[in-house]
C-alpha cells in the first residue's frame, strides 16, 4: 500500500518483460539443449562457414558473428573479411556487406 | 594493473550472479574496463541477468577448445562502454573446463581488461574451483542466515588452500558482501546481524546490500541493478562496494529506500 503512489508514477511492471524474455529464450533452448544437437541457427552458422572456408582461407580474427534470437524471427550476421581478391586493382571494399540469414523459428 | 575477482559463496541462490552483474556494471560505469565470466557450465544465467541471452553465439568452452577466439565470444554490453560478458556453455560437459584452458583464457582477459570478474557456480566442485583458482580478489556473498554463513566459511577455507595464490604462499584478498539484508528483521533480533556474521567469518566487510524489489525488477528486465535502478538502495550499496574494491575508504552504511512523504507518514523509518 505504501508504495501505491510511487508505483503510479513509475515505469510499467517488469514481470511481463521477464515472461517474454523467458519464452523466447526457452523456445530456443528446448531445441538445442535437450538432445545436445545444434539449433537451426547454429547449424546455419556452421554450414555457412564451411562453404566460405571451401573458397577462401578465413582468418578467425577477421570473422565477426552476431546473433539475435527473436520471437518472430532471428538474425544471424556473419561478417567475413575476404583478403586480396583484387590483384592490385584499386578499392574493392575491404569488407563485404554482412551476410544476413533470417530464419523463422522452427 | 589487471585484477581477477571471483564472486563465490558455496551456497546457491544467495546472489552471486546478481552481485557479479551489479559490481561489474558499477566498476565499468566508473570508467574501468570489465569483463564478466560465467563459470556455471550447463546452468548459465549471467547472460540472462545481463540481458544478453539472445546474443550468445560462442562461450567459454568454445574459446578453450579453439572453436572461437576471445574477440568473437565476448559480448559487449549495449548500455555501458567497457563492459563485456563471456558466457558459460549451456550444452557442453563440465569436464571441458580444463585448468590449462581456463588459465589461458584468464591470461588473455587480463591483458584486455582492468577487472576480470568470475561468477562462480554454487557448490565446491570443479566449476567453483576453476572460477576461484586464478583470483587475486574474492568477494564472498553471504546471506544473514545459518546455512549461508556455514557454506561461506567452507569457501573461505578453500580460497586459502586451493587457489593459485594460496599455493604460492601469497595472500588472496577476501571481502565479505552481505546480501538480502533486512534491517527491520535484524532490529527485531530475528536475523543474524552484520556483526554476528563478521565475527564468525572474520574477513573484512565490503558492503551490505539491503533486500529490495529493485533487484528482482532489474533481473526481470535483464539489467544489472546498478544500471536499471542506479538510485535505488541496493544499487547505491553496490556502487559503494565497487569503490571499496578500488581501495577507497568509505564507511559501510546500509542505504535505505528514498521514500516520499507518503511513505514517511505511514511507515516506521528503517534504522
Amino acid at each position: 500500500m505504501s508504495s501505491f503512489l510511487s508505483n503510479i508514477f513509475k515505469r510499467r511492471s517488469s514481470a511481463p518483460v521477464a515472461r517474454d524474455r523467458l519464452q523466447i529464450l526457452l523456445a530456443h533452448e528446448r531445441i538445442s539443449v535437450g538432445d545436445g544437437k545444434d539449433d537451426l541457427l547454429a547449424q546455419l552458422h556452421r554450414e555457412i562457414m564451411e562453404v566460405i572456408k571451401r573458397h577462401v582461407a578465413v582468418d578467425q580474427d577477421k570473422v565477426q558473428i552476431k546473433l539475435d534470437r527473436g520471437a518472430q524471427y532471428s538474425t544471424l550476421e556473419i561478417d567475413v573479411e575476404v583478403p586480396g581478391l583484387t590483384d592490385g586493382k584499386p578499392a574493392a571494399p575491404a569488407k563485404p556487406a554482412p551476410d544476413k540469414a533470417k530464419t523463422k523459428p522452427a | 594493473m589487471s585484477k581477477v575477482l571471483v564472486v563465490t559463496s558455496g551456497k546457491g541462490g544467495v546472489g552471486k550472479t546478481t552481485t557479479t552483474a551489479a559490481l561489474g556494471a558499477a566498476l565499468a560505469k566508473g570508467g574501468q574496463s570489465v569483463v564478466l565470466v560465467d563459470f556455471d557450465v550447463g546452468l548459465r544465467n549471467l547472460d540472462l541477468v545481463m540481458g544478453a541471452e539472445r546474443r550468445v553465439v560462442f562461450d567459454l568452452i568454445n574459446v578453450i577448445q579453439g572453436d572461437a577466439n576471445l574477440a568473437q565470444a565476448l559480448i559487449k554490453d549495449k548500455r555501458v562502454d567497457n563492459l563485456s560478458l563471456l558466457p558459460a556453455s549451456q550444452t557442453r560437459d563440465k569436464d571441458a573446463l580444463t585448468s590449462e584452458g581456463v588459465a589461458k583464457v584468464i591470461d588473455e582477459l587480463r591483458k584486455k581488461f582492468d577487472w576480470v570478474i568470475c561468477d562462480s557456480p554454487a557448490g565446491i566442485e570443479r566449476g567453483a574451483q576453476m572460477a576461484m583458482y586464478h583470483a587475486d580478489v574474492a568477494v564472498i556473498v553471504t546471506n544473514p542466515e545459518v546455512s549461508s554463513v556455514r557454506d561461506s566459511d567452507r569457501i573461505i577455507g578453500m580460497l586459502d588452500s586451493t587457489t593459485a595464490k594460496a599455493k604460492k604462499g601469497e595472500k588472496l584478498e577476501k571481502h565479505l558482501l552481505i546480501t538480502r539484508y533486512d534491517p527491520q528483521r535484524a532490529a527485531k533480533g530475528d536475523m543474524l546481524g552484520t556483526d554476528d556474521v563478521l565475527d564468525i567469518l572474520s574477513i573484512p566487510l565490503l558492503g551490505i546490500i539491503p533486500e529490495s524489489g529493485d533487484v528482482l525488477r532489474a533481473s526481470n528486465v535483464g539489467a544489472p541493478v546498478t544500471i536499471a535502478e542506479p538510485d535505488s538502495a541496493p544499487a547505491r550499496a553496490y556502487t559503494d562496494a565497487a569503490r571499496r574494491l578500488n581501495g577507497e575508504k568509505l564507511e559501510v552504511t546500509i542505504p535505505t529506500e528514498r521514500k516520499g512523504l507518503f511513505d514517511w507518514l505511514f511507515k516506521r523509518r528503517v534504522a
